[in-house]
């Protein structure tokens, strides 16, 4: 178990250099289901994060317990069971974001930045890494989120979390909020945020 | 006595060892474990989330019996369902009967049927006799984004308005507004045949229902 990377060196990770949705390409269905709205995309970065976070900290809880033709099956029953709660709390307590956000909430389960977590840190690493994996990915996970819901509903609508922000003369560009408007937008920011690394990497 | 010796213990626990049930104890476990958490959120919210959906169901009522503006001074929502016996079974439709100063101001059917995409849930507006539609409310659908959603527009809806409901209602295109015709939605045809469907079926399955003596009723809401 040598050089796998500390509790702090995973949180990083998580945040940027090993984004899941801009480095990895993962839990893409909710990125650009879920994001013609700040409102939706937050509540869907939590409710991943929450789902995630269990997740990591049950699965290094029982790693050493795990066989390895039988792991992916423990993966998907203790994500469902945390999806499974998510999706009962939202639908007593935020009814309407529950309806909002629909068949997105069940769908976490097959988030495969969860089950990509558990694989690669969860069941390796101590309960402290794992931990901090979670918080880290999460980070990164809401970050994208936010960033395209940021671009998505400012222009779609001129509104920012149902608060008008630019003036009325504004255009909704509609589009936006549609789905070609969540592949436009991701698409873009992808690219700025590899121009920059670009940037960077050829200035260091 | 063959099992006492050496190799038959280890045949044993080999045996154990490939058994598919014993290696998947942990699985086993964890079902029964996680069954069981799940088990207690459903009971702690299960009533809470049923709540909910009535008081959705319930803020809408006035607007499906009045006009915009309008409305009771004195409203009394009173819920319960019908039993519709038919050949092999009994259909439940939930209804609420709207009152305004103690006088019936109409009746409230929710129904639910096949869309396009998935099934669709909505709620009809009747007049206290039960013959003409006073308004119509989707509460649950999953049509095509930008065509089948449509359903869920009020300038659509609003088509549905002092229909009534004597003959059924028919699906017609290209913009016709004979008294029962529905125009349908350019390039979502199957979804307002659908709602149309459900409006039909729920107004001659509940008809004859309508009067207070055949409603099990179940609480006074409001």
């Amino acid at each position: 178990m040598a050089n796998l990377p500390t509790p702090f060196e995973r949180f990083v990770q998580g945040i940027l250099p090993e984004n899941p949705v801009y480095r990895q390409f993962l839990g893409l269905c909710p990125t650009l289901a879920v994001t013609n709205g700040l409102k939706p995309a937050l509540t869907m970065a939590l409710a991943v994060g929450f789902v995630l976070l269990c997740a990591n900290v049950i699965i290094s809880l029982i790693r050493n317990l795990l066989k390895p033709h039988l792991r992916i099956v423990i993966f998907t029953l203790t994500i469902a069971t945390f999806v499974t709660i998510v999706d009962r709390m939202l639908a007593a307590y935020m009814y309407q974001m529950s309806k909002t956000l629909g068949p997105y909430i069940p769908l976490i389960i097959v988030n495969c930045i969860i089950i990509c977590r558990c694989e690669v840190c969860a069941s390796r690493q101590s309960v402290t890494t794992a931990a901090a994996d979670a918080v880290g990915q999460s980070l990164g996970f809401g970050l994208a989120l936010v960033s395209i819901a940021f671009v998505r509903e400012i222009l779609g609508t001129g509104m920012l979390a149902g608060y008008q922000v630019l003036p009325d003369a504004w255009p909704d560009w509609v589009i936006m909020v549609l789905p070609p408007g969540a592949f436009l937008t991701f698409g873009l920011l992808m690219a700025l945020v590899n121009w920059i690394g670009t940037v960077r990497s050829g200035k260091t | 006595m063959a099992l006492a010796t050496p190799s038959g213990i280890e045949n044993r626990s080999a045996w154990l060892r490939d058994n598919p049930l014993f290696q998947a104890w942990l699985v086993l476990m964890l079902a029964i474990v996680f069954g069981t958490c799940l088990a207690a959120v459903h009971v702690n919210l299960s009533g809470r989330i049923a709540e909910n959906k009535l008081n959705e169901s319930l803020e809408r009522i006035p607007g499906l019996i009045w006009n915009e503006g309008e409305g009771g001074t004195s409203v009394d929502i009173l819920s319960g369902r019908i039993a519709v016996k038919q050949k092999e079974r009994t259909l439940y439709y939930p209804v609420f009967q709207v009152m305004d100063e103690g006088k019936p101001a109409g009746w409230v059917i929710k129904a639910a049927g096949q869309g396009y995409a998935g099934s669709i849930e909505l709620l009809l507006g009747l007049n206290p006799a039960g013959d003409t539609i006073r308004g119509l409310f989707i509460l649950e659908q999953s049509e095509t984004p930008g065509l089948g959603n449509k359903i869920t527009f009020p300038d659509w809806l609003n088509q549905f308005a002092g229909q009534e409901t004597v003959e059924p209602l028919r699906v017609v295109k290209g913009g016709q507004t004979t008294p029962g015709a529905i125009d349908a939605i350019t390039g979502a045809t199957i979804s307002s045949k659908g709602v149309v469907g459900i409006v039909n079926r729920a107004v001659s399955e509940t008809k004859g229902h309508l009067t207070p003596g055949q409603i099990e009723f179940s609480e006074r809401l409001q």
